[in-house]
């Protein structure tokens, strides 16, 4: 009778397997990927558009050791929704950003009057 | 219309109106990573409210001035610990040991409070300046999308308290073993959104 149904007890559900291994590494490079942006920031070795550019790709980075090593994140996880899901909201996200951001500085840029602050009621 | 009638001579045919045995709580960790998937665009918006309105100071304070660099990155490590220490937790319900779970827990929820704290020491001193909510469209996006993440924060630490009485009442059964793994992916998000938070609001923010 292995396909009794019922053999699937309450105990069974299958949850997320982590491993001190895993969060130890997922640590430590969080650790390296928070410090070095503030640090970047705080003392400026390089120029602005670099130090933007390089804290972007920095939190980026982040995002995705955070969801592989503390979020358990995996193309099988529950059989693949999870990731599935995770793409939708992503495009939704990126969508939404790039276009609200798109939109409002065409607005800026062919709407507002010139600044003269001399025309200011 | 005959083909579809069943008459007596038939032999009866049984389709499967049966469910089958759905362990209880089988879809509840996809389920609850879809909720999180809404929160994440609830945080979108915000995110792209502050990108829009970020540089609206109208003649008032900027990031500049009212950003405090060594605080965030003392409140960011505060709430990086409390992520690993979850870890922890969930290591220790992995080994059966529920004394170990709710004493990472709670330490897990100190360094939460200790973020929380240190977040509403900067609200308030940012308030006393004046630089309230109400004073240009960069600090109402500022304290709507900082303030959403730190509310999420508050009711993640009173769910951690609630899980640990639960844990205390009924050992690591297989309820409170899913709600751990929620909880963790809950805490989780929140470190994510804050990478977020900390990068594009206060670093960027003290850059531009």
């Amino acid at each position: 009778m292995s396909a009794d149904p019922y053999a699937v007890g309450h105990d069974e559900i299958e949850l997320p397997h982590a491993s001190m291994r895993d969060y130890v590494i997922g640590f430590v490079l969080s650790v390296i990927l928070t410090a070095v942006p503030f640090w970047l920031v705080m003392e400026r070795p390089f120029s602005e558009g670099a130090t933007a550019a390089i804290i972007m790709a920095f939190a980026a980075v982040q995002i995705v050791v955070h969801m592989i090593f503390f979020l358990h994140m995996s193309p099988k996880a529950e059989g693949g929704w999870s990731i599935t899901s995770l793409t939708f909201t992503i495009i939704v996200v990126v969508i939404m950003l790039a276009g609200s951001l798109w939109v409002m500085h065409h607005l800026n840029t062919n709407m507002m009057p010139p600044h003269d602050v001399s025309q200011l009621p | 219309m005959s083909a579809n009638t069943v008459t007596a001579g038939d032999p009866v045919q049984f389709y499967d109106l049966d469910e089958h045995a759905h362990p209880e709580g089988h879809s509840t960790m996809l389920g609850f990573w879809i909720y999180l998937m809404s929160d994440c665009l609830i945080f979108a918006i915000l995110f792209a409210c502050f990108a829009v309105l970020g540089g609206n100071y109208a003649a008032g304070p900027a990031p500049k001035d009212l950003f405090d660099l060594p605080l965030v990155a003392l409140n960011t490590a505060m709430l990086l610990f409390s992520s690993i220490t979850y870890g922890f937790a969930v290591l220790q319900m992995q080994q059966g040991k529920v004394k170990g779970v709710q004493l990472w827990l709670a330490i897990t929820g100190l360094f939460g409070l200790a973020f929380l704290g240190i977040e509403l020491y900067e609200f308030h001193h940012l308030i006393e300046i004046g630089a309230t909510p109400q004073r240009s469209a960069f600090l109402s996006s500022f304290f709507t999308l900082v303030g959403t993440h730190g509310l999420h924060v508050t009711f993640g630490i009173v769910w951690l308290l609630v899980l640990m009485v639960q844990l205390g009442k009924h050992g690591l059964i297989a309820a409170n073993k899913r709600r751990v793994m929620c909880l963790s992916m809950f805490w989780h998000f929140l470190d994510v959104v804050w990478i977020g938070v900390f990068t594009i609001v206060y670093l960027m923010g003290v850059l531009r």
